[in-house]
């Protein structure tokens, strides 16, 4: 059992409790990948709204196949064809779905807080899919369980977070819960990407990539958010790329045994070179197929936790 | 009518008066104070015993949302709130529908709130046409019939050039400039204070800055121009370092506080987003607001105000980015300062009429209400000891969202004679 | 609150002995050998007895049986009152299509976790035949199954509680039945 109904942020969860998804997600591993029947029962007849308020492909649909593999009843709303963009309110949306008997809202937001403000008008469970620039709890979980596969443990190892910190829910979950299970964290941004105030995650901040990348056990580039960027922070790609993309030379001076992880969809050419994504360093696929295993143990331990 | 308030302990240092006294009211005037006066004939005694009677309140920043917004608020239900927080007068900002920018916008208030008749209100005139900061407002018509004070409430004037001409077309009258101080440059879709509370919960700042910058460039304008200046709602210690220098320089320049930066910061905003703290400038960290306390008892900010912002529930029941700005605050505000500020011992009585009563009556170039013979009987009774539980149900006014929700408070009036009539009799609106 | 006593032991370790020596002799009778045979032992207790029966047909025809172990967490049908942390693996290192499969557990009761088990070993491939070995059968059915190989057959009630202990998850061979008292007062 976690400690908390809903998965909203990081900063909620213990170690005991990343550790209990983590283990979980293992215990998925050979159900997704090492069968025909790539499902099990675990979740039949729980019935699951996926609403998407913002758009999102990569994140609906690792969640989509999770459920399936649970054997869970789940449908999927987006933006578009939702009524929220027809002005009605969060809180008549939430309570027409709620109407229809459902068990867990996954929620996808443009604006901060939307998960906790969909708990206060459901007693459906609600699991944050990313909620503007405040959190991202299932990739931070999925990030640590593909981090953990490949050095065994998280304690003790150093982790550099690279990129457009100021806009980036991913940074917002993926720091604190590194922290909590032990790892050094450093953040790395152009003054104009950098977050208001590091001390909240316990970072240190920087705008060196060049001075700390050797350091690194773990080197996590961000997406650049161009939808996000008002009133430009920084002057161009190429400039970008040139000061903190992870090129082949700066891959060269990573340790030996060191790693390279990104939440996707990445700019090639800009924070991450074409031919650093696809090196024996990049656990970016990793990633996404640990998203599902974690996915799916995020959603049968707060399920299964109901009474 | 006349009305005699018996044993009330008065204060008004503008007569230099702290002591037991019975008040004798007839018609709108106060015709005797003294140490004990008999009721006479046809005279309604208002027992005054263990209470405060003070020169009536004044709040010279609300929002009554009328014309325009009437399901947040009207003159009428504003009126009311005003009455149940002790209040005689109040001055509305003008960013109405249509704001408030012509001598007959002004009229229609004053008109309006008559026929209301419970407190008086003393309507702000735009600086600019339709608070868009490109030209000037008619002001010396809103003069005329009576506007108190000019100001573009809710935006900042943007362009120096456009301020600079607003400050020294008023400087013509006898008014004050009120100045909401706001960089848009630097606020813009800023939410929450920049800051350890905006990294937490993942919003774009509001950067102390943003008002700060303004606050130096208007008193560099009054400067220039002389205009009377006023900053409303001023959040952060340095601004108020700017404003107490510029106090030290004797330059013309007041400035105003509400409740909610005296006694809320940024870190009360916690993971249930709680739209109520959601405010315009929005609550700054704990040591501005100590800064903010210091400065009210040591004479730099000179007013209370509330920014009583009313809004429907639909627009805060949501999302805290898309969340409207604002708390009300009429009826919170002196049972907040007699909470935390009198009774603790840190504010005097004195202290407390001054910021309340005496100088935004000044600031708004109302005539001045004095407890003695001759003055106009606008009055507030104060009970110290009154117990107040903050529940929706004990708003009177139209809208509910209030940053103080769920609060336990000491002290309220519980009588309120604007110019010889009762408006607040015994905790309840007339 | 619950409290067990010790009612009775049915058996000690030789007597499961000579059980899983029979049983033993049963499934290579009944399947004319062990070629193609697999045992898959339900996580946990039935994992050391699939591996005691393989001992012994290897034993009696020289062919030692494959082995995997089953976990059926996700299958269980009344896991919302009873989840627990997911610590054991299915381990089925051989595909199980046209494989005779004998699941083997510790205790049948009311035949849900065999229901669940057959749930999970479908999942992992078709096999020829699956067939069912117990320990213990205490009765009490709630589905319609039945057991093909039973170590022994002990009526029980439903405030009793019938333990295998196998070693090396316990620290020796036995069965026992617990009887199991609600504290007085209780107000569950």
């Amino acid at each position: 059992m976690l400690s908390v109904k809903h998965l909203i942020d990081t900063t909620s969860l213990t170690a005991d409790d990343i550790t209990q998804i983590l283990d979980t997600a293992k215990s998925f591993d050979p159900i997704v990948n090492g069968r025909n029947i790539k499902k099990v029962p675990a979740l039949r007849g729980r019935t699951i709204v996926n609403l998407f308020l913002e758009p999102s492909t990569r994140t609906l649909k690792s969640f989509e196949l999770a459920e399936k593999r649970l054997s869970a009843d789940s449908i999927s709303m987006g933006g578009a064809t939702s009524s929220v963009v027809k002005g009605e309110s969060l809180a008549d949306t939430i309570q027409t779905i709620d109407a229809m008997k459902v068990d867990m809202f996954v929620v996808r937001a443009r604006l901060a807080g939307t998960p906790q403000k969909i708990t206060e008008n459901t007693d459906a469970i609600v699991i944050n899919g990313g909620d503007g620039k405040h959190q991202h709890p299932t990739q931070a979980m999925l990030d640590l369980y593909t981090i953990r596969e490949h050095f065994g443990h998280l304690d003790g190892l150093k982790v550099a977070i690279v990129g457009d910190l100021a806009h980036s829910r991913v940074c917002g979950s993926l720091a604190p819960a590194l922290k909590t299970m032990g790892a050094d964290v450093t953040l790395v941004a152009p003054p104009t990407f950098q977050v208001g105030d590091p001390s909240w995650f316990g970072c240190n901040q920087t705008n060196h990539l060049d001075d700390v990348i050797e350091d690194m056990d773990v080197v996590y580039m961000l997406r650049v958010q161009l939808e996000r960027m008002e009133g430009a922070a920084i002057p161009s790609r190429r400039e970008y790329n040139r000061l903190y993309g992870l090129s082949l030379e700066r891959e060269a001076r990573m340790k030996d045994n060191a790693i390279i992880c990104h939440p996707g969809p990445m700019n090639r050419g800009m924070e991450i070179d074409a031919e650093v994504a696809d090196c024996a360093r990049s656990r970016i696929l990793n990633q996404v197929n640990a998203g599902v295993l974690t996915r799916m143990a995020e959603m049968y331990l707060l399920l299964g936790g109901e009474e | 009518m006349a009305y005699l308030i018996k044993g009330a302990h008065v204060v008004d240092p503008q007569v230099g008066l702290d002591d037991v006294r019975d008040v004798l009211v007839e018609e709108k005037q106060i015709v005797e104070v003294a140490e004990s006066i008999d009721a006479g004939e046809g005279v309604e005694v208002i027992d005054g015993t263990g209470k405060y009677l003070v020169p009536g309140l004044v709040d010279m920043h609300v929002h009554f949302r009328d014309p325009g917004f009437e399901y947040k608020e009207t003159i009428a239900t504003g009126s009311r709130a005003a009455a149940h927080g002790g209040f005689t007068d109040v001055a509305t900002m003008p960013n109405t529908d249509p704001v408030t920018d012509t001598g007959a916008e002004i009229r229609y208030q004053i008109d309006t709130a008559r026929r209301a008749g419970l407190v008086h209100v003393r309507p702000m005139g735009s600086l600019t046409r339709g608070e868009k900061g490109e030209s000037l407002s008619e002001i010396g018509d809103m003069v005329m019939e009576g506007a108190s004070a000019f100001s573009d409430d809710g935006h900042g004037v943007q362009s120096a050039g456009m301020m600079k001409t607003c400050m020294a077309y008023v400087s013509q009258f006898d008014r004050v400039v009120c100045a909401h101080c706001e960089d848009e440059s630097l606020t813009k879709n800023g939410v929450i204070n920049s800051g350890r509370a905006a990294t937490r919960l993942g919003m774009f700042g509001w950067p102390a800055l943003g008002e700060e910058i303004e606050i130096w460039r208007d008193i560099e304008l009054c400067r220039m121009t002389g205009c009377a200046l006023h900053i409303c709602h001023i959040s952060t210690a340095k601004g108020l370092e700017m404003v107490k220098a510029a106090k030290a320089e004797g330059l013309p320049v007041t400035c105003e506080v509400t409740p909610h930066h005296l006694f809320l910061c940024d870190e009360d905003i916690d993971d249930t987003y709680n739209t109520n703290l959601k405010m315009n400038p929005p609550l700054r960290k704990a040591s501005d607001a100590a800064a903010l306390r210091e400065g009210i008892l040591d004479g730099s900010i000179d007013c209370i105000v509330t920014d009583h912002a009313p809004h429907a529930k639909h627009e805060k029941d949501c999302e805290w980015e898309i969340a409207f700005f604002g708390t009300i605050g009429l009826e919170t505000s002196l049972p907040l300062m007699l909470t935390n500020m009198v009774s603790t011992g840190k504010m005097s009585w004195d202290r407390l009429v001054e910021v309340m009563a005496v100088n935004p009556r000044n600031l708004l170039r109302c005539k001045p209400v004095k407890i003695e013979a001759g003055s106009q009987a606008d009055l507030t009774l104060i009970d110290p000891d009154k117990e107040i539980e903050v529940t929706e149900d004990y708003f009177v006014g139209k809208s509910k969202n209030s940053a103080f929700l769920g609060y336990k408070l000491k002290g309220a009036a519980t009588d309120v004679l604007m110019a010889g009539k009762r408006t607040l009799i015994d905790g309840v609106v007339a | 609150m619950e409290q067990a006593s010790l009612k009775a032991v049915i058996m000690d370790a030789q007597g499961m002995d000579r059980a899983l020596t029979r049983v033993a002799h049963e499934i290579i009778e009944h399947n004319e050998g062990a070629e193609g045979l697999a045992l898959v032992g339900v996580l946990r207790r039935g994992v050391p007895l699939a591996e005691r029966l393989a001992d012994k047909i290897e034993a009696i025809e020289g062919i030692r049986p494959k082995i995997g172990k089953l976990d059926i967490s996700f299958y269980r049908d009344d896991f919302s009152s009873h989840i627990a942390p997911v610590l054991h693996t299915t381990e089925i290192m051989f595909p199980i299509d046209g494989v005779d499969v004998v699941l083997v557990d510790d205790v049948l009761y009311t035949g849900r976790t065999v229901r669940s088990a057959l749930d999970a070993l479908m999942d992992l491939g078709r096999p020829k035949s699956v067939q069912l070995a117990v320990m213990v059968d205490r009765g009490h059915r709630e589905l319609p199954i039945r057991a093909d190989y039973v170590g022994k057959n002990v009526p029980s009630s439903h405030e009793e509680d019938v333990r295998v202990s196998i070693v090396p998850l316990d620290d020796k061979d036995c069965v026992e039945i617990w009887g199991i008292e609600k504290n007085a007062g209780g107000t569950e």
